[in-house]
């Protein structure tokens, strides 16, 4: 038998591996944009986990800005990662001080 | 039974490319690799009923983000073995740290007490089709907030866009105002002058 606990389970693990991912690729901008989207989808697997066994729909509404939200965010993390390739020629994270921040 | 080994597959299937993703030499691959567990976290979502989710996860995450994250990967010039030059060495602390995070998770969870309308439960079965019922909640509802996220799109789209246009100096594009502005009386004319006679201007 299936239970939440298994989906949570399930969500908890993808969560970790997304963190692992951006602890790992600290230098790789690209890498650590595709981890941000793992840990978006074991949200979203939680958010729909938790809709279906308590049988409320909100979830599933919640699951889906939660997508719009990681789309959006996708497409301005890579426009800015081709304009900041365009400039300096590489995307290493070590590199961004443009700002000098 | 077919219930239990189809989570088991698609749960296996999600995890295991997902370690795949942060593992691999050529980003290439990691793109290829968070594909197949796009699709296999799609069926999960399939498993609990949430077909409209499931399907927009295909759409959404492989459809659009994996291939535009393609596009950047196979388009940008990278040296990508000089960029994974920490790895080793961030290993050792991510492991740390990602084992932290998963017992606490863990222990959450386990110490989470479901409520009497959750413990031990099936998931409910649903009174109509899982798209009927959601299409009613967001164009009821939800209806402010969906409109909202039509505007975040339209929002990113535009930003992304006016962030990598450019203007290049190095191309010769004709300038069409000016030429559908231009007068017959401007035009360089081909003239014949008699000798003697100047040409009028």
């Amino acid at each position: 038998m299936i239970g939440l606990t298994h989906y949570l389970t399930v969500a908890a693990i993808l969560f970790t591996i997304g963190v692992l991912g951006i602890f790992l690729n600290r230098r790789n901008v690209i890498l650590m944009l595709m981890a941000i989207e793992l840990i978006l989808l074991a949200v979203n697997i939680n958010l729909v986990a938790f809709s279906a066994y308590l049988g409320d729909l909100t979830g599933q509404v919640l699951a889906m800005f939660v997508l719009t939200v990681a789309a959006a965010e996708a497409a301005i993390g890579l426009a800015i990662l081709v304009i900041f390739f365009r400039r300096r020629g590489s995307i290493a994270v070590d590199d961004v001080n443009r700002m000098r921040g | 039974m077919i219930a239990a080994f189809a989570f088991y597959l698609f749960a296996t299937f999600t995890i295991v490319p997902a370690l795949c993703v942060i593992f691999a030499r050529n980003p290439v691959h990691s793109v290829l690799w968070l594909i197949v567990s796009f699709f296999n976290a799609a069926g999960l979502m399939l498993l609990m009923g949430a077909e409209f989710i499931a399907m927009l996860v295909v759409i959404v995450y492989v459809g659009a983000v994996a291939v535009l994250f393609l596009f950047v990967v196979m388009m940008l010039d990278i040296d990508f073995a000089q960029l994974r030059s920490g790895f080793t060495r961030n290993l050792p602390f991510g492991l740390i740290i990602a084992f932290v995070l998963l017992a606490e998770i863990v222990v959450a969870a386990l110490g989470w007490e479901a409520g009497p309308t959750m413990s031990g439960r099936a998931i409910p079965a649903a009174s109509q089709p899982n798209i009927v019922a959601l299409g009613q909640l967001l164009y009821s509802r939800y209806l402010f907030p969906f409109e909202l996220a039509g505007l975040i799109l339209l929002v990113a789209m535009v930003g992304a866009i006016v962030l990598t246009h450019r203007k290049r100096g190095d191309l010769r594009t004709p300038n069409v105002s000016r030429q559908i502005a231009r007068r017959p009386g401007d035009a360089i004319r081909n003239a014949n002058p008699a000798v003697g006679e100047g040409v009028k201007l």
